[in-house]
């Protein structure tokens, strides 16, 4: 059984990762220890709210050198919507802020109008469907089992910009402005959507990850 | 815009799923939990549970109904009905909520709205808004499912909503509910047109072209559903597949 470790910095709710994770077979931990973290075989990174406001909840908890030496310890981790941002360099929502810096780039707000300038709504709320950047295959990745075009539930308002095209592994499209979807970078994955709020695709998407650990730990 | 979401509405009272007409006149239809998951074994986009009398008799017996559903639904589930303060916020949350709907008590004390907002996130503050024609092309915003006058213009209270961090606003039409007369469109467009978060129609959606006018003249973001799923009138299959017949974006189940 894939032991997963959910990192609890009092960020959000973790009570639904949890449960999508325990429903794929999963034997969760929530932690906020960063003894316990950095000795994880696999973790999953949640967040949700404002970029800095995360870190700054990381930073009282002593976690953010933990987990950067995880992150780059090649050990599985998935870092989900906010927990996916703070996966890049830097945040521009409220100010600058650094993040883990494990991908390189930065977190941008959404453009606030659509291709054509006319206003749309943001936060981008809803079901959009994912597909792999140009170049890029999902094979070997968590979005292994997930056929693209299939559609992921997003809840945000800023947008991961990888550096590096190579860390981009899916885009979704909101009125012509394409959005990150998912980053890569070795073990380390980050997903903007919520795969415990996206159905029957978001528990395959946890699934593989949970086949990646087991793996990994073999 | 994101795919058009189509929305499960499941009015609670007590243990039952239950369905009136102008929020009132109320029929049990039966256990909400199993029609949440036959609702999300269908492939609704989301699920909406409003506790409709809560705050008529100051309680609040949502949260074992949650607590059941997100066991097994890996859905976003909004939850209404009697809440009242940032505990009873936390409380729903802490049994699967993943958002909260708010109306009453966002009425008597709008901070809540911004409480609600920096504590958990807008994502997390849907304002419910309970609607009815108060003259040509205005509206009432209502308490106490369409009891209770509030005094206060739907649209503009809308906008406050917003402006202090509501990140949905659900939109009743008290007119229309449970009649399947259609959405009030010109109630649904005139907060799309000045809110910049999404808005959720609800109210009146009797058949599958009625979604469709919500969604291109009434650039409602979302459409909850309750009447024409309850009773079984239109498999959800059918209302996926006419929408898209029909151009509307939604997403592929």
């Amino acid at each position: 059984m894939s032991k997963i470790t959910v990192v609890d910095y009092g960020v959000g709710n973790l009570l639904s990762v949890t449960r999508a994770l325990a429903e794929c077979g999963a034997e969760v931990t929530l932690s906020g220890d960063p003894q316990h973290i950095a000795a994880a075989p696999a973790i999953v990174l949640p967040g949700v709210g404002a970029f800095g406001d995360c870190m700054i909840e990381l930073e009282r908890r002593g976690l953010v050198e933990p987990l950067k030496a995880y992150l780059r310890s090649d050990r599985p981790a998935l870092g989900i919507c906010v927990g996916m941002q703070i996966l890049l360099e830097i945040g521009e929502e409220f100010g600058e802020h650094a993040g883990l810096g494990i991908i390189r780039g930065r977190v941008r707000a959404i453009p606030n109008t659509r291709t054509d300038g006319i206003p749309h709504k943001i936060p981008h709320i809803g079901w959009s469907e994912i597909y792999p950047p140009p170049g890029r295959c999902w094979e070997n990745t968590i979005l292994a089992p997930v056929r693209p075009g299939s559609c992921c539930y997003f809840v945000h308002s800023f947008t991961a910009e990888p550096a590096d095209p190579g860390n981009r592994l899916a885009d979704c499209d909101y009125d012509g402005r394409t959005v990150c979807a998912a980053v890569d970078l070795g073990a380390v994955s980050g997903v903007q959507f919520h795969p415990e709020k996206s159905g029957v695709v978001g528990l395959a998407i946890l699934n593989r990850f949970l086949d990646m650990t087991d793996a990994a730990s073999s | 815009m994101a795919n058009v979401r189509l929305i499960a509405r499941l009015d609670i009272k007590g243990p039952n799923l239950i369905k009136g007409v102008h929020l009132e006149g109320l029929r049990v239809i039966g256990d909400p939990n199993d029609r949440a998951r036959e609702y999300y074994d269908a492939g609704i986009d989301e699920i909406v549970y409003m506790d409709i009398v809560a705050s008529l008799y100051n309680r609040n017996s949502l949260a074992d109904i949650v607590e059941r559903t997100a066991r097994h639904i890996f859905i976003p589930i909004t939850v209404g009905g009697g809440i009242r303060t940032i505990e009873d916020v936390a409380r729903l949350l802490r049994s699967g909520a993943d958002k909260v709907a708010i109306n009453t008590a966002a009425i008597r004390r709008p901070e809540l709205i911004s409480e609600v907002a920096t504590r958990f996130g807008s994502q997390c503050m849907v304002l419910s808004i309970e609607a009815k024609s108060s003259g040509p092309a205005t509206w009432e915003a209502f308490t106490d499912n369409g009891r209770e006058h509030t005094g206060r213009d739907a649209v503009g209270w809308a906008q406050e909503g917003v402006a202090r961090g509501a990140g949905e606003i659900l939109l009743t039409s008290i007119d229309r509910e449970g009649t399947r007369r259609g959405l009030d469109i010109d109630l649904i467009r005139a907060v799309s047109r000045v809110v910049s978060v999404p808005v959720i129609a609800s109210g009146g959606m009797g058949s599958i072209d009625h979604l469709i006018a919500a969604v291109k003249e009434g650039c409602a973001d979302a459409v909850a559903m309750a009447d024409i799923l309850h009773y079984r009138r239109v498999p959800l299959a059918e209302i996926r597949a006419g929408a898209r017949a029909a151009g509307l974006p939604v997403r592929a189940a």
